[in-house]
């Protein structure tokens, strides 16, 4: 088959080899090396075959862990074998990787290589996870961009075969793995002729089989071990070779050479930078425009870095270079240097001190691009000049700006080495108007069809709700080695014109440039529109200057929301990348490609779209002055605090890069509720009041995901100098003469997600559909809001004291601890964490699995869980993913030995703070709101009292230092179903048989939401998800009734959008339960596939359904002569279909396999009696469930279920 | 008894139709309407419409969110192709047809020039016996005339006609202003086929909500006159097949509407309340009344009732509305 070039991303590149060459794919998400999962699992449900004609198996595993462990095992029992994996997932791989390596197993792991935790989690690129992992015996290949990680992952696999050492094959995360670019595909009978099935045979025949039965696995003591451990030289001596005639043989089928360590540069060289990945690429174009320009410089890039192969090194490296510098993304702490500096110190050492060289060079080591770090051509000459320098500095870095250990060099950012054939182009979106989607299908459209090069990269903010996107694209005649961000743009889009006001969108655009507006304004009039510093960058760079009313033109042909056809058309037209009319034939071949699964009228309402664009853009005529009487507004107010103004509102403008890092914590503590200062404005409609049909139940504010809609109640008398638009309305409860109620709502802050629209139960009785909440147009009301909650904020906290907490009217007059966030809009997760906060957040401490909820709860630069007047608030920390329950754990027995210890130290005070003092601090009930508000003021009393007594006691000093804790402290442990049903499951099943008083509130979405919608054991029957792309075929895990089997544990399951009210209940008995608790919560998600505005409708119609029926165990009750379990929600009402069927994951297997989802539902409405019946059954227990009743209802629940598929 | 019928150039062995609804939704129930005697089955519309309402939800839901965070460009398995659209309808038309030896008859509702045409080429490539055209078309913006709402409906006819080969029918809407004459149009336009009538959607008021209620109530006997007038009027004017629909409850609408001229005879809510068995009452009421006069064909009584065949031409017409004010 003759090669064939086509466009596609890292990922899919490495898992296009890497599922055609082996058996058995063990799996887990993590961000960035899913899509490689992903892609396996679905052609594995697609039936795709492998070279060999058979189709691989595609395992998920519970954790990467897991997927290590099953790998080895599929691989001892004789199968092909790999996983893809990055970070933190290829640490929790290192156990198995040890053992794989050492009883000599041919693999290879597939690495899209990630930051590692540190003092903060990314999910972007860097080598710190596979330097982690290089004393596992792993050989490690190293890619530096998508053509080579498609051919290595070959190689890898040739190479493991015949040296019988495991490999990794590692790529840079997101830069690599989610780079389209151009490459030359391999067929599979390129493949065929590297695989030599003789040695497929022999690993076969390495297997465990009892026909001819071994023993692998042993323990050794201390008299063999050592040996033993030695016998594996010869096979590592071999590998170099070995991967080195591998790359020949690659290099005689297609044409393309690789060497372990690739020189490229001057044969004289005096100057020469090492390193791995993509920055190899960078740094060799730097290279070649010094070498133009007459410098003696080159690159050698590492490929082939376990084992390190010191001979290949010093061939590969001219004998005239004098200055060498070594430099990599990883950092290790305490070292003389990194590791691969370390390595090369050490072959120059050896080579001289055997006589081998006869010059040492200078050899200065250095750290890049961590956590994705761009590394620019600026920084790679800042690294050459720096070699050039009489003392050039070791342990430096390049990219930041180090005030602190003034190790970082300094660069220019904006040197480009880039020809003016290369078209560069840079388009601003947002994450919901597509426009990364149509700038991919451009790069394809590009690439495919016009015989260019193209390449694409995107980047995207923190948040999952009106998120911006980048998109850097570059279309050439030549291959593109430029895996950098574009520095130096001659196209700029701005797809949203409200940008314009908070970034400078012109940064990088280049002299000359295009510059393409999507505006409301046509070309006559948005010049009056833009800020003035906009103005005088168009003149100043001369730009061309376009507009579009795309979004209109969008609506027009009913593509609300999705302008990215129609600007797409745009940049093809203005652009000149293709013929005008070329360009829009491919676009369309590629909507039809895009859209046609979905139908011909989305494809067709593209079509016309493109058809209506060009006669709606214009070019603007550009004034030769700035006329402009307004400049961009102060990204954050003045009163914003001084931490704000310096770090958060830089971020916010983009220019997070450039904060020095003297003014960055030092230990990843940052300060709380700084959410508040980033208003986001997203939502084209918001919230409107109407007081009069308002029955103030509260009922908004507990649903609203982001803390958007506040409620006070106040005397009237309070209302003087309130702004006109301020409105209030008499208390309607008895009892409350003179008060007022007023309901604000932070429309700034606020997503549009209407969720409190639809669980108004006020309507009115007269105009149709109108609630005492409307979505209206934001625009005429931001003012006016800002007025009235500016006033609102001045107006006393309702007091917690007097607050009833226990009904769902009371709530809303509950300060939110957690606020803002950038969680989707209309997330069901958010508004149970906004109620913990308000409930129990001034004393509290969270400790929050990794997943969705820890990425809005602290992904820079906002942080949403925040403090109160008081400055009391949540105390919120992630540890990993699998590790939480744990991590929760160990907060209780911190909290209950300084308690135990505040206590002792407190009794021993009785002579200077008087026992009944004492006794009054340590003895009072904390049950009750009113009781906790009364302790905290009698501690913050001790407080002063300890301080008069701090400089002459050391107890007292000692009691100040853990008398915090004499306030009961409430411990949530909060996670998704990937952390509790997977991952973090055998952690959280040991925190439950402790019975320690820490509370688990599960955030059930049935789905890993966070990294894109893959199953967990909590995915039901019949859904599909990423890794059940086929649909799920057995029921999800009731982790319940797992919990029920510990007798003492308080378990329940809740739903808010079903009875927001038994929520509420089981809430608080849970905190209030001395021992442990677990709530599940329904979550409703982006990833089941529907409008989220009906999120708490569909909650409801879960429980209606008896899908999620609602219940509480309270051991407690026992006690009390009451039924410990609670059946909550009524026998089912509606069938489950009427639940299910409102869902694309359960739809979508409808609409591809009708059958078995007919099928499927049927088992799953049987599935859904037979649980109802089981908990009518236990609520009818005068004792509650036995743990033999529960296994024995628990199997005959499952029964009929199939097993794995 | 011979109750062999021709309708739409077709020939059928009752002049009974078991017409658009649930019921002719399953393979299944066609079988057993054959089996008690159904003289054809129409399938329930295709509505063009809610295929694209169905399209347009798949790709929202199946994008939303995508390719705005990082860590999850999407939140679905990638599908190649949702099976929405006519595949399922055309599936139902194919095994029906291999199914059942009596015409089955696709019924499409469309809203587009292409998709008119194309489900149509469809439906024909599917096995469908024949088409109805159910034109579903309120004109409720004051600027269309009446005069453009006929010419939709004719060039909607024209232009499947030119794409199929089998006969095509139209259902039709009562509220024409010249109803013959439309009629007279449609079938020099090529229907070969008109069914009497469409029941538009029409609906209710909610008190308690102040929401629109959508739904549809079952037809009943008294609503057969209209139907009945006009097939009495057109019968053996109009070169076309005629199918009296709605208000069928009983044989004794059956035998009115072949009194009045009707070819055939649709029914769906009789059966939908009554069940398919219902489709057996209906025809053994039709032959045990023929029997009872000793008659053993239908062309016997076929338009006998008709404006043509009676001597007082005037009944279909105003005297007929003055004789019954009087009369009241």
């Amino acid at each position: 088959m003759n090669s064939r070039t086509a466009t596609m991303d890292g990922n899919t590149a490495v898992a296009y080899v890497a599922y055609r060459v082996n058996e058995v794919c063990g799996i887990f998400p993590i961000t960035p090396s899913s899509t490689m999962a992903e892609l396996a699992d679905e052609w594995s449900a697609q039936g795709i075959a492998n070279i060999w004609g058979n189709i691989p198996v595609v395992q998920e595993m519970q954790s990467e862990g897991g997927a290590a462990g099953v790998v080895h095992g599929a691989l001892q029992a004789g199968a092909l074998t790999t996983t893809f994996t990055a970070s933190q997932g290829l640490l929790l791989m290192i156990p198995n990787m040890f053992k794989i390596a050492g009883e000599l197993t041919p693999t290879v792991f597939h690495i899209a290589a990630r930051a590692i935790a540190t003092q903060a989690l990314s999910i972007f690129g860097d080598h710190s996870d596979v330097m982690a992992v290089r004393s596992t015996g792993f050989a490690m290949l190293s890619s530096a961009s998508v053509q080579e990680a498609h051919d290595s992952a070959l190689i890898a696999q040739a190479a493991t075969l015949q040296s019988r050492i495991p490999f990794l094959h590692f790529f840079d995360g997101f830069r690599t793995s989610h780079e389209l670019n151009t490459l030359t595909l391999l067929s599979d009978a390129d493949l065929r002729a590297m695989i030599d099935d003789d040695l497929v045979r022999a690993h076969r025949a390495r297997a465990l089989n009892p026909e001819h039965p071994f023993i692998r696995g042993t323990a050794h003591n201390t008299d063999t071990f050592f040996q033993a451990r030695e016998t594996v030289n010869p096979f590592y001596a071999k590998v170099p070779g070995i991967v080195q005639a591998t790359m020949d043989a690659f290099a005689k089928l297609t044409g393309r050479q690789y060497r372990l360590f690739d020189f490229d540069g001057s044969a004289d060289a005096e100057r020469v930078v090492i390193l791995m990945g993509s920055g190899a690429e960078t740094a060799r174009g730097t290279a070649e425009v010094l070498r133009q320009k007459g410098e003696k410089v080159g690159v050698l890039q590492v490929r082939l870095f376990r084992p390190f192969s010191a001979a290949h090194l010093l061939a590969a490296l001219p004998l005239t270079c004098r200055a060498v510098a070594v430099i990599e993304q990883t950092k290790e702490p305490g070292a003389s240097g990194e590791p691969l500096y370390l390595d090369v110190i050490e072959a120059l050492a050896q080579a001289g001190s055997r006589g081998q060289r006869q010059a040492m060079p200078r050899i200065i080591g250095g750290r890049y691009g961590l956590s994705s770090k761009d590394f620019s051509p600026g920084m790679a000459k800042a690294v050459f000049d720096e070699l050039s320098k009489p003392d050039p500095k070791n342990g430096f870095t390049v990219g930041i700006h180090d005030d602190v250990s003034h190790t970082s060099l300094e660069f220019d950012s904006n040197w480009s080495i880039e020809p003016d054939e290369v078209v560069r182009a840079v388009f601003y979106g947002l994450g919901s108007d597509g426009t990364v989607g149509a700038n991919k299908n451009s790069v394809k459209i590009i690439a495919e069809d016009a015989g260019l090069y193209a390449q694409g990269y995107f980047v995207y903010d923190s948040h999952k709700s009106g998120a911006q996107t980048i998109s850097h694209l570059r279309f050439g005649p030549h291959a593109i080695h430029s895996p950098y961000l574009v520095v130096s743009a001659n196209f700029v889009a701005c797809h949203q014109f409200h940008f314009l006001e908070r970034q400078d969108i012109l940064r990088l655009a280049s002299t000359g440039a295009t510059f393409l507006l999507n505006s409301p304004h046509g070309p006559e009039a948005v010049w009056d529109h833009l800020p003035r510093s906009v103005q005088h960058c168009i003149i100043d760079k001369k730009l061309r200057f376009f507009v579009i009313d795309a979004s209109r033109v969008a609506q027009e042909v009913g593509l609300k929301n999705r302008s990215n056809t129609v600007l797409q058309t745009c940049f093809f037209a203005l652009s000149g990348v293709l013929p005008r009319d070329q360009a829009i034939t491919q676009i369309k071949r590629f909507i039809r490609k895009s859209y046609g699964g979905k139908g011909e009228q989305v494809v067709q309402r593209n079509f016309n779209a493109v058809d209506a664009t060009l006669s709606e853009l214009h070019e603007v005529r550009v004034p030769a002055e700035p006329s402009s009487a307004f400049e961009r507004p102060p990204t954050v107010p003045a009163a914003a605090p001084e931490f704000v103004q310096l770090l958060t509102a830089r971020m916010f403008e983009g220019l997070g890069d450039q904060i020095p890092v003297s003014l960055m914590p030092i230990d990843g503590t940052w300060p709380s509720g700084t959410a508040a200062w980033e208003k986001r404005n997203i939502a084209e409609e918001v919230p409107v009041w109407l007081p009069d049909l308002c029955v103030q139940c509260g009922q908004c504010s507990f649903v609203c995901p982001h803390s958007v809609i506040r409620a006070k109640y106040f005397d009237w008398s309070r209302l003087e100098g309130a702004p006109s638009s301020f409105q209030s309305a008499p208390v309607n409860a008895r009892g409350y003469p003179g008060v007022n109620f007023s309901l604000q709502f932070y429309v700034e802050d606020c997503t549009g997600c209407a969720l409190c629209v639809e669980s108004c139960p006020a309507e009115s009785a007269i105009e149709p559909g109108i609630k005492a909440i409307n979505m209206r147009p934001k625009a005429p009301v931001v003012e006016p809001a800002r007025m009235n909650t500016a006033f609102f904020e001045r107006l006393p906290m309702n007091d917690r004291a007097r607050v009833d907490f226990a009904n769902v009217r009371g709530v809303q007059f509950l300060e939110p601890l957690f606020e803002f966030s950038g969680a989707c809009a209309g997330c069901g997760e958010t508004p149970y964490l906004k109620l913990l906060s308000q409930l129990f957040g001034d004393r509290m401490m969270v400790a929050n699995a990794t997943g969705c909820s820890s990425i809005y709860g602290a992904n820079l630069p906002v942080t949403p869980w925040t403090k109160n007047g008081e400055g009391r608030g949540p105390a919120w920390s992630n540890s990993l993913f699998e590790d939480n329950a744990e991590f929760g754990l160990g907060f209780r027995l911190a909290a209950s030995k300084h308690h135990e210890m505040a206590v002792s130290l407190l009794k021993s005070l009785s002579a200077e703070l008087g026992d009944a003092f004492i006794s009054a601090v340590l003895t009072v009930p904390q049950v009750q709101e009113s009781e906790i508000r009364a302790q905290h003021i009698r501690v913050a009393e001790l407080k002063t009292k300890l301080l008069k007594l701090a400089g002459r006691s050391e107890t007292a000093r000692d009691l100040l230092s853990v008398v915090d804790h004499l306030v009961r402290r409430s411990i949530w442990i909060v996670g998704g179903d990937g952390w509790a049903y997977d991952i973090g499951y055998g952690g959280l099943d040991h925190v439950l048989a402790t019975g320690t008083d820490v509370n688990i509130l599960v955030l059930d979405t049935e789905v890993y939401s966070n990294t894109g919608g893959q199953a967990s054991k909590a995915t039901p029957l019949g859904a599909i998800a990423k890794f059940a792309a086929a649909g799920k075929r057995v029921a999800r895990k009731d982790l319940a009734l797992q919990a029920i089997a510990y007798g003492n544990v308080y378990v329940a399951q809740v739903a808010m959008g079903a009875n927001p009210q038994q929520t509420l209940q089981a809430f608080r008995e849970a905190e209030a339960y001395q021992g442990t608790s677990l709530i599940l919560a329904y979550s409703h998600c982006i990833a089941h596939g529907f409008d989220l505005r009906y999120g708490m409708k569909q909650q409801d119609l879960a429980t209606a359904s008896g899908y999620w029926p609602l219940f509480r165990y309270n051991p407690a009750m026992r006690k009390v002569g009451e039924r410990p379990f609670r059946l909550d929600s009524p026998r089912p009402t509606v069938p489950f279909k009427d639940y299910a069927y409102n869902e694309l994951r359960y739809q979508a297997l409808a609409l591809t396999r009708p059958e078995e989802a007919a099928a499927l539902l049927r088992q799953a409405q049987t599935d859904v009696n037979e649980k109802y019946r089981i908990y009518e059954e236990f609520a009818s227990l005068g004792s509650g469930p036995a743990p033999a009743q529960i296994t024995t209802a628990v199997a005959k629940a499952l029964e009929g279920s199939e097993g794995p598929h | 008894m011979d109750l062999t019928t021709r309708y739409l150039g077709l020939t059928l062995n009752s002049p009974v139709v078991a017409s658009a609804g649930p019921l002719t939704s399953k393979v299944d129930n066609i079988r057993k309407l054959e089996d008690l005697g159904a003289g054809a089955v129409v399938l329930p519309s295709l509505f063009e419409e809610q295929i694209q309402q169905e399209q347009q939800l798949i790709d929202r839901l199946a994008t939303t969110g995508a390719d705005s965070y990082a860590e999850a460009l999407t939140y679905f398995p990638t599908v190649e192709s949702y099976n929405i659209g006519p595949a399922a309808y055309l599936e139902t038309i194919h095994q029906a047809a291999q199914a059942v030896d009596i015409p089955v008859v696709a019924s499409l509702n469309g809203i587009t020039d292409q998709g008119w045409v194309q489900y149509a080429r469809q439906m024909e490539e599917a096995g469908a016996a024949a088409i109805e055209l159910n034109i579903y078309f309120i004109p409720a913006t004051s600027n269309v005339t009446g005069r453009e709402v006929e010419l939709r409906y004719i060039s909607i006819l024209k232009a499947v006609k030119q794409a199929v080969k089998i006969p095509v029918a139209v259902k039709l809407s009562p509220h024409f202003s010249a109803m013959a004459n439309m009629a007279a149009q449609l079938v020099e336009a090529g229907a070969d086929g008109l069914v009497l009538f469409n029941r538009f959607y029409q609906p209710d008021i909610d008190l308690a909500e102040l929401t629109l209620l959508p739904n549809l109530e079952l037809s009943t006997p008294a609503e057969i006159r209209l139907p009945l007038l006009w097939i009495g009027v057109l019968s053996g004017r109009v070169g076309a097949s005629l199918a009296a629909s709605t208000g069928v409850e009983s044989s004794d609408q059956v035998i009115k509407y072949l009194l009045a001229g009707a070819d055939v005879v649709m029914t769906t809510s009789a059966l939908l309340k009554h069940g398919a068995g219902h489709m057996k009452v209906l025809l053994d009421g039709l032959r045990t009344w023929l029997a009872a006069r000793d008659l053993t064909t239908l062309d016997s009584i076929r338009g006998r009732m008709s404006q043509r065949n009676i001597a007082d031409k005037t009944a279909f017409a105003r005297a007929n509305y003055i004789r019954v004010l009087q009369g009241y």
